[in-house]
């Protein structure tokens, strides 16, 4: 039977984890390979990093962490973030990410997609979506740049495009929950989830083990992405799956 | 004793090789025959679309080599789209041949029925037809696919996984010639498990 899915997600700048992880048990925290054999140690089912390079550099660098990474591990990871041509996916996937994740290049051309599944097959590109409910529309807008700028584009009807166009997974992050830990936003997700057919990373709210298992059993979606609980040790990897597995959930 | 990983142009070696190279195997990475013939076991990996396989096996000559590994009994293993490309043929965007040596057809997931594609860990049951390796402590593989293989021989089904009730081959061999549906080198303690005792399994029939 196919497990729910457990996802850490380590922002990285300039080749180091930025967003001040706290682990006294790793010699240098701020090593991407480091911390992601521990969270691979810990039962992560997947990892998600996220460049936030803002120089050509940085990114260059991102590739050197990407290599080392699946020269030590064998989890799959999926590496977003600057990923605009067709070039930079194949650089990414070549250096042994099993995913690339899109986010704004897909909005600016979304062509990029239906290349980039024809290339490479839908199942390495990922699509992620940055959503805030609008009072005004009466639905959620798509944002970009953190959920600074607001796009005149509806989220479920872009999750609905993205994967007529080749997607093979859909990372939703809900601005409006984000950072707030009071739960994933379950009717974002279940919007999505009713109008496609491939696996949902929900992301943005995680504040405990409970708030995974509702948003993996009464939104369906097929993972969950967390950043900061995990990275401040406000919860585990561990813990979160031995919760959910006790809940009766599929559980690797 | 050395590993050829083939090179037809297709998806993600750096993995695979990296896996084998952390099992203490020397690996040759290539497109070149000449290059490849000094190998002992063979690897063919593969990610994307199976049209566009065939044709690059076809464009390199490689499919050739292919045929002859397994005519001369040598080890080969496929992974993922590696592993359909052994079938006989494939019904992904058409109608294509594949090489034959495994009995049966690639198929697309039923949209309706199930979320396409099967992504995530899902757990290996073994048949009867091997014998499961002792040092497995749990059975979970990543797997991530759109297409599987159906009208297998069931003498040739090894593992399998079930998904939403369709039975996913996962394993599937016939004489020297395995299939892995899932990624091994990306399926953590139990991939590396399989990996490492495929290649103990052909180190001794190549020392034998």
């Amino acid at each position: 039977m196919l497990t729910k899915r457990i996802i850490p997600c380590l922002d990285v700048k300039d080749g180091r984890v930025v967003k001040g992880v706290q682990f006294v048990s790793l010699r240098d925290a701020g090593d991407p390979v480091e911390l992601a054999t521990f969270y691979n140690e810990q039962g992560a089912d997947e990892l998600v990093f996220l460049d936030i390079s803002a120089t050509h550099e940085g990114r260059e660098t991102m590739e050197d962490v990407v290599r080392q990474t699946a020269a030590t591990l064998s989890i799959p990871f999926t590496v977003g973030g600057g990923i605009r041509t067709l070039e930079d996916m194949k650089r990414m996937l070549r250096a042994g990410a099993d995913k690339v994740s899109l986010n704004s290049a897909a909005l600016q051309n979304p062509e990029i997609i239906e290349e980039g599944a024809r290339y490479f097959g839908s199942q390495c590109i990922v699509v992620a979506i940055d959503a805030k409910w609008s009072e005004q529309d009466n639905t959620w807008m798509v944002f970009t740049h953190g959920g600074r700028n607001r796009l005149d584009v509806e989220a479920v009807a872009w999750a609905k495009q993205a994967v007529a166009l080749g997607a093979g997974e859909l990372l939703v992050t809900s601005m409006d929950s984000d950072g707030e830990k009071k739960g994933f936003d379950l009717e974002l997700m279940k919007a999505i989830r009713k109008e496609v057919n491939v696996p949902i990373i929900a992301s943005g709210g995680a504040g405990n083990a409970e708030h995974f298992y509702t948003v993996l059993e009464n939104a369906d979606a097929d993972a969950a992405l967390a950043a900061s609980i995990f990275h401040y040790k406000e919860t585990s990897v561990e813990e979160v799956k031995s919760y959910l597995k006790n809940k009766g959930v599929s559980i690797r | 004793m050395k590993v050829g990983i083939v090179d037809y142009g297709m998806g993600n070696l750096f993995s695979v090789e990296q896996a084998v190279k952390r099992l203490g195997y020397e690996v040759i990475v290539s497109s070149e025959i000449e290059q490849l013939k000094q190998a002992d076991a063979f690897i063919l990996p593969g990610v994307g679309a199976f049209a566009d396989a065939i044709g690059c096996l076809e464009k390199t000559g490689l499919n050739h080599f292919v045929y002859e590994i397994a005519e001369q009994q040598k080890p080969l293993l496929g992974i993922c789209l590696g592993m359909q490309l052994l079938f006989e043929d494939s019904e992904e965007n058409g109608f294509f041949k594949g090489l034959g040596i495994f009995k049966g057809t690639i198929r697309r997931f039923d949209d309706e029925k199930v979320r396409v594609p099967h992504m995530g860990w899902n757990n290996l049951t073994f048949t009867p037809n091997w014998q499961e390796p002792k040092e497995l402590v749990d059975y979970y593989v990543y797997f991530v696919h759109s297409y599987y293989g159906v009208d297998l021989a069931p003498e040739q089904l090894v593992a399998y996984a079930e998904y939403e009730g369709i039975r996913v081959p996962g394993i599937v061999q016939k004489g020297n010639v395995t299939g892995m549906q899932f990624h091994p080198e990306k399926s953590g303690t139990c991939g590396m498990t399989l990996l490492k005792n495929w290649l103990q399994q052909v180190e001794g029939e190549t020392q034998s």
